[in-house]
């Protein structure tokens, strides 16, 4: 549900994510209810067609808050593992093809990202970036944009996929048709991405699962801190952080954003796991290194 | 040995300075970043934000100021921009609390994985194998933030059985308070580690039970227990011990933020995101730098450790 969220959030809502409503009124067991009393106490789960899930101190509706988060989640988590899986798979097979000296910086720079906790590098990453956008060359990205963190977090967790990636190209660029494809002069580029990729595609496949579901709990850490979507947008973090300020009194706005968290991470776990048991059962989990 | 701890140190020397170089580049080259106009205020004058700049040396080159900075590191003359406090005294003020926080969870998630990881292999197939993969599962998959929060509510508001986060000194409240408010935080932590390393545990176990050393010691009649305990288990660690390593250098180096945010444990890592988002550098590049080394110097223990329990590795 979570991953087919983007494609139907329009038409499913009948309000919009950013629509605030202080001083309205919902229908409630054929009572009128305030959706948000006087003292600023948000109206709980209604199960109806407004207020599905109920409102947050905004007086927005929580249930079409989910569904546009899920799209912003998803984004990031999607392309934050796509941009870590293109860089490792870059680093990691150049590392393990040329070895030396290229290897020697690449994997010291791995040894870099690897020493410095993910999460405080991505703080440290967001709160920057998101302040004053980023304008490196022909590439803007605006102060809000969720390109931001989709970025920061595909670049942190390159050295999961990066690291093995490099041992199995530094083991396969020793056999028999690595030999044959540079005896018949193919050049480096080519026996790296057309002979040595293919043979680490299953990797690539095994690790993507993970990388995803890690790019959304990361996301959601990150929001939570708010180091990674900024307001008004939606992010299941940011609900949390939100919702947490009122935990007490309407602990549904820090429960719903969280069962669709975990419930979009588990599915992507087990879909991951499914994967490894399939193509390579003897894989190591990232998460098992 | 000598070589290998020596080019351990050497490596770790580089990976720093990288760190801090990264760190500093980060908060010098974003746009509006100038700390000084923040330092000033909002209503301040060109004059006074001048000043500042000078007493600061934010004037001088970027390389300048990298140095600096390092030096007031290694000296620990570090002074936050913000609060304008040495920045030392602050973390020493929050690493007891983050501390207690990561080793008590530590310890706790490697009493459970050992204990659930051994009960599982010895009964393989059962219905403890389900519920430690279901618990590795959710232990990856669980933010730590949100079931801190549920938490804290179920059992700390609700049921009232908790107090609801905070941080107790030893020396304050005795040894049971401090215990006590830290109890939700240390299980929170530690259950998004015990399925994982169970479920590593029982792996191994089961991988070793088949090696011939262990088939030497049924031979000569030692009990299935003994046989566990001096042989399988004492092979079967080495992962864990590995893994338990890299993980408290994580926690211990920054991990915890959220487990203390959500608690408000006033560790370490809450005055990392308070700097943060201040755009304070100093406490910034402090802690990390500090999160770092503490990463580091765990790994090189972890492979010399390695090394020691297992003699088939060589370091090289």
């Amino acid at each position: 549900m979570a991953l087919a969220a983007p494609l139907y959030a329009e038409h499913v809502a009948n309000t919009t994510p950013d629509k605030q409503n202080l001083t309205g009124t919902v229908v409630v067991d054929g009572e009128e209810v305030d959706i948000v009393t006087p003292d600023g106490i948000p109206v709980g789960p209604t199960w109806g067609s407004e207020y599905l899930l109920g409102a947050d101190i905004n007086g927005r509706d929580v249930a079409v808050r989910l569904l546009y988060a899920a799209r912003n989640s998803m984004f990031i988590g999607l392309t934050g593992a796509l941009i870590t899986t293109l860089l490792a798979i870059v680093f990691g097979i150049v590392a393990g093809y040329y070895r030396g000296p290229v290897d020697w910086i690449i994997s010291r720079a791995m040894d870099v990202l690897w020493a410095v906790p993910v999460l405080l590098l991505g703080v440290a990453l967001g709160v920057a970036l998101t302040l004053g956008g980023v304008r490196i060359g022909p590439l803007t990205l605006d102060a809000g944009s969720l390109w931001i963190p989709a970025l920061i977090i595909g670049v942190v967790s390159v050295v999961y996929l990066a690291r093995p990636l490099r041992g199995e190209i530094l083991q396969l660029r020793e056999q028999e048709f690595v030999e044959a494809a540079r005896a018949q002069g193919a050049s480096g580029p080519r026996i790296m991405f057309s002979e040595l990729l293919p043979n680490v595609m299953s990797t690539v496949l095994v690790f993507f699962p993970l990388l995803f579901a890690n790019a959304v709990l990361l996301e959601a850490s990150l929001s939570f801190l708010g180091a990674g979507v900024q307001p008004p947008d939606a992010s299941w973090g940011t609900m949390i952080d939100e919702g947490i300020n009122v935990l007490i009194t309407q602990p549904a706005l820090t429960i719903a954003p969280g069962i669709m968290l975990v419930l979009c991470v588990l599915s992507l776990n087990v879909v991951g796991e499914s994967v490894r048991k399939a193509i390579d059962p003897r894989a190591r989990v990232m998460l098992e290194q | 040995m000598g070589r290998f701890i020596i080019r351990r140190l050497v490596g770790m020397v580089i990976v720093l300075f990288a760190v801090s170089v990264i760190v500093f580049a980060i908060f010098n080259v974003i746009p509006n970043g100038a700390p000084e106009n923040r330092m000033a205020g909002k209503q301040s004058t060109p004059q006074q934000i001048e000043a500042i700049r000078r007493e600061w040396g934010f004037d001088k080159p970027i390389t300048t100021q990298y140095v600096k900075m390092m030096e007031k590191l290694a000296t620990g003359d570090l002074v936050s921009y913000q609060q304008q406090r040495n920045v030392f005294d602050e973390i020493k003020q929050g690493l007891p609390h983050t501390l207690s926080l990561a080793i008590g969870a530590a310890i706790l998630w490697m009493a459970a994985g050992v204990a659930l990881g051994v009960y599982s292999a010895t009964r393989a197939g059962g219905k403890t194998d389900f519920a430690i993969n279901v618990l590795a599962l959710i232990g990856i998959s669980v933010p730590v933030f949100w079931l801190g929060a549920l938490v804290n509510y179920y059992l700390g508001y609700k049921l009232g059985w908790f107090p609801n986060g905070g941080y107790v000194e030893v020396a304050e409240g005795g040894l049971w308070q401090w215990a006590y408010h830290l109890f939700m935080p240390w299980t929170v932590l530690a259950l998004l580690f015990i399925g994982v390393y169970s479920r590593v545990l029982r792996g191994t176990i089961l991988e070793t039970q088949n090696e011939d050393f262990v088939r030497t010691a049924r031979a000569k009649g030692l009990s299935e227990k003994q046989v566990m305990r001096r042989h399988v288990l004492r092979t079967s660690m080495i992962p864990i011990i590995t893994l338990w390593g890299l993980d408290f250098g994580i926690v211990i180096g920054g991990g915890a933020i959220l487990t203390e945010a959500v608690f408000d444990l006033q560790g370490v890592g809450q005055y990392y995101a308070e700097s943060v988002s201040q755009l304070d550098v100093p406490p910034v590049m402090a802690i990390t730098i500090l999160g770092a080394v503490f990463i580091v110097v765990l790994n090189t223990i972890v492979d010399i450790l390695y090394a020691a329990l297992d003699p088939r590795i060589r370091l090289s």
